[in-house]
């Protein structure tokens, strides 16, 4: 028979001191929180309160004038909505393409390692520079002053994908990582071959995780300025883009462009252009939530 | 059962890199029999079952030197198309694993990743039926297969497996991550399904092996943490009379 | 060590057999010495040392059960304790035939003996002598012994039909001896019996080291 004896040594808890840490860490972390939201709730109410006069129809259907009660930003609008709808048809595609090669068929040695590590780092780099590249890149050719896409929308979309590429690649590489291996080793084993394993099991599962990286592209993109300045170099556009090899702008920059005007009604109308950027980013990302979840229903466990 | 064999594999050895995972097997598996393959963790009796329809060419590093012949044809031939091996030699594993979609979907699956041309309802139907899950699931099979419970999502993934009609179905501890009363249920289908197909059933559970199989083959380690084949003969008499002593020490409990 | 439990339970279950068997062989060797020397009190002790035998009996009988059913015993295990369980069984029946020997011996009482005994209780010597080696045998696992017990077998038979033919001569010369002869017949019956368990006993052994049934 086996008997432990008691070691020797006491035990002292300290009940009293760990509650009164407990409480303080859990007031830590909720200010902590507040400071987030309150600052938000702060500055969305301030642009509420100084833009909800200056929306009206008209606000959506004008062109940008000097007279701010002619102003409207109709033709940033129908760049934006242009932009991000290019952007996406070519991030997604790429994207998720690169993810897929990534995890499911380059062999795990040193380059794909290297190919990661660029790919997260190219994340971080500044979007001016991509602006600069997508300027001669695609506006010009390669440096020089010859026109190849010139200052037009797909130039605009191709920088912007390039932008956001990274974010796309790398939140489809976590989404098929997560993909449990169970379920190939079980497509596997009916007689599937690859494809039809990432076509069939793989992809379903991954495209919450998927469609959640890209409305965080999107979202990224529709605020970027710079880039599409450097682009379109066009501040002030009275007409409409009517096909992708035309010239256009977005709501940043006209944003931009009256917050720079010394009136004070122009601020008014900047607030209000904020208000149209983030229901559009809001409705973008609403659209992307139902549609994750209805996908996450299914794979649900 | 026939007296037919359904595979003969001959000097069979595994690798993992340059570790050696299971040593020299020689076995005949009898058609329309159940084979369980018992022995202590680690012993290569999973990477063993494996062998059999190629699932270890998934595994990086993974190499496998000898002949396992099925029907007479060596599947490692380099021109044997591993897609076919595994549509015609099945796999169940040890934790249920049916895809994230809805029951009929499950079995849909591998009837159309085999190019499946007929009556997709009657299949998926008759695959439950096999499976003994039918009259639990035939109101709701567009449900999602995590509805089920542990028991009946493996009996889900059998009726998977079924689908598509193989000849073999290999079975990883199907039962190990279930409670008693699916057990049984499970060891209840293994029986119902031999008379069909051929059932090799790798299990660390030694009562499970001799309720259930015809014929068990006992692995165990040797000092270089290979596995190898002590002894393979009818449950009968490995469980009442084992020729090998290190049979007699595992089966008796006193390997220690 | 692994199993220490089952395994103390294991040797338990043949000490106690072991027991019984010698308490058994004791019974038998006890209730021929009294109907040799017409020992009224010693035939009346071992008619009440059967309860004890049985008890014992019964109780190796429950272990076995429990053994079978709590600890899932397999190969040599399950042997065993099969073994142990049917050779309990053998013992407690020969432990009823000593009893019945020594019930003989009391309805016998006063009756005048009918010829000095010497076949009888030589059948007795070699029945007893077999069940010793028999229970031998099987604490030393030796299948060339429980043969040997098997052989013998045979003297014991032929003994027995020596004592019979004898004792019917008597019974047709003088009817008035019927009913001793008769006595001393059952007697004669009950220890050839005893040679046929023991005999039982020496080919469970065979099987419990064997593993096959001995032909």
């Amino acid at each position: 028979m086996n008997e432990y004896k008691p070691v020797a040594g006491s035990v002292s808890p300290n009940r009293k001191r760990r509650k009164i840490i407990g409480t303080s860490v859990y007031f830590v972390f909720l200010i902590s929180t507040l400071v987030g939201i309150v600052s938000l709730g702060v500055l969305i109410f301030d642009v509420l309160d100084k833009g909800i006069p200056w929306l009206n129809w008209q606000f959506l259907t004008d062109y940008p004038s000097r007279k701010p009660e002619e102003a409207g930003l109709y033709s940033a609008l129908i760049g934006t909505i242009w932009l991000m709808f290019m952007t996406a048809l070519l991030t997604v595609p790429i994207g998720v393409g690169a993810a897929i090669y990534l995890e499911e068929y380059a062999p795990r040695n040193f380059f794909t390692k290297v190919i990661e590590i660029n790919v997260s780092n190219l994340a971080g780099v500044p979007s001016i520079v991509y602006g600069l590249l997508g300027m001669s890149l695609f506006v010009y050719y390669l440096g020089s002053s010859e026109q190849f896409l010139g200052r037009t929308l797909l130039a605009g979309a191709l920088t912007l994908a390039l932008l956001v590429l990274p974010i796309v690649i790398m939140a489809s590489r976590e989404a098929i990582r997560a993909v449990p291996d169970s379920y190939r080793q079980g497509a596997y084993a009916m007689g599937a071959d690859k494809w039809q394993v990432i076509k069939g099991v793989v992809l379903p599962s991954a495209l919450p995780g998927i469609l959640t990286g890209t409305i965080l592209a999107m979202s990224r993109a529709i605020g970027e300025a710079a880039p599409v300045i450097a682009i379109s170099a066009l501040v002030y556009m009275t007409f409409i883009p009517a096909h992708p090899m035309e010239r256009f702008t977005v709501l940043p920059i006209q944003i931009y462009n009256w917050v720079a005007r010394p009136q004070e009604e122009f601020r008014g109308l900047a607030a209000a252009g904020i208000i149209v950027l983030l229901a559009i980013l809001l409705t973008m990302n609403a659209i992307a939530v139902v549609l994750r979840n209805k996908y996450q229903t299914r794979s649900e466990e | 059962m026939g007296n037919s064999t359904v595979f003969n594999v001959r000097g069979l050895n595994v690798y993992y890199g340059d570790f050696l995972a299971v040593k020299d097997v020689d076995m005949d598996i009898k058609k329309e029999s159940v084979t369980a393959l018992i022995g202590p963790s680690g012993c290569g009796k999973s990477t063993y079952l494996r062998c059999l329809n190629r699932m270890n060419d998934l595994i990086i590093g993974a190499s496998v030197k000898g002949q396992v012949s099925f029907e007479n044809r060596n599947i490692y031939d380099s021109n044997v198309d591993a897609t076919e091996v595994r549509s015609r030699i099945g796999m169940v594993f040890q934790k249920p694993n049916p895809f994230p979609k809805s029951i009929y979907r499950n079995i849909a699956f591998g009837l159309k990743v085999n190019g499946f041309t007929g009556d997709m309802d009657e299949a998926v139907e008759r695959s439950l039926k096999q499976a003994a899950l039918w009259d639990e699931v035939k109101d709701r099979l567009n449900d999602s297969a995590f509805a089920l419970s542990g028991g009946q999502q493996q009996r889900l993934c059998i009726a998977r497996a079924l689908a598509i009609q193989p000849e073999v179905i290999l079975m990883d501890e199907p039962a190990s991550a279930l409670d008693p009363i699916a057990t049984l249920a499970i060891e209840d289908l293994v029986r119902e399904l031999k008379v069909n197909y051929t059932i090799v059933i790798v299990t660390h559970n030694m009562q499970q092996a001799a309720r259930v199989s015809d014929e068990t083959a006992f692995f165990m380690v040797d000092k270089d943490r290979s596995g190898y084949l002590v002894e393979h003969d009818d449950t009968q008499k490995i469980f009442t009379n084992p020729t090998n002593q290190r049979t007699e020490e595992y089966i008796t409990g006193r390997f220690s | 060590m692994p199993r220490e439990d089952f395994e103390n339970n294991l040797k338990i279950i043949q000490d106690e057999l072991i027991q019984l068997s010698s308490m058994v062989e004791k019974s038998v060797f006890k209730s021929i010495d009294a109907l040799r020397n017409r020992d009224i009190k010693a035939s009346q002790q071992v008619i009440d040392d059967d309860d004890a035998i049985d008890e014992k009996q019964q109780e190796i009988e429950n272990t076995c059960i429990d053994l079978i059913a709590l600890e899932a015993p397999m190969a040599g295990d399950l042997r065993v304790i099969i073994s142990v369980m049917m050779m309990a069984t053998e013992l407690e029946r020969i432990g009823d035939y000593a009893e019945g020997i020594g019930k003989i011996s009391l309805a016998m009482g006063d009756l005048p003996p009918l010829k000095p005994l010497i076949d009888i209780p030589r059948m007795a010597d070699l029945s007893t002598d077999m069940l010793r080696r028999s229970t031998e045998a099987f604490v030393n696992r030796d299948t060339a012994a429980a043969t040997a017990v098997r052989k013998d077998d045979d003297i014991v038979d032929d003994l027995y039909g020596q004592v019979y033919r004898e004792l019917l001569t008597f019974m047709m010369a003088d009817t008035s001896t019927i009913q001793r002869a008769t006595y001393l017949l059952w007697v004669a019956h009950d220890i050839e019996r005893v040679a046929d368990r023991t005999t039982n006993m020496a080919e469970r052994v065979i099987w419990l080291v064997t593993g096959q049934n001995p032909d």
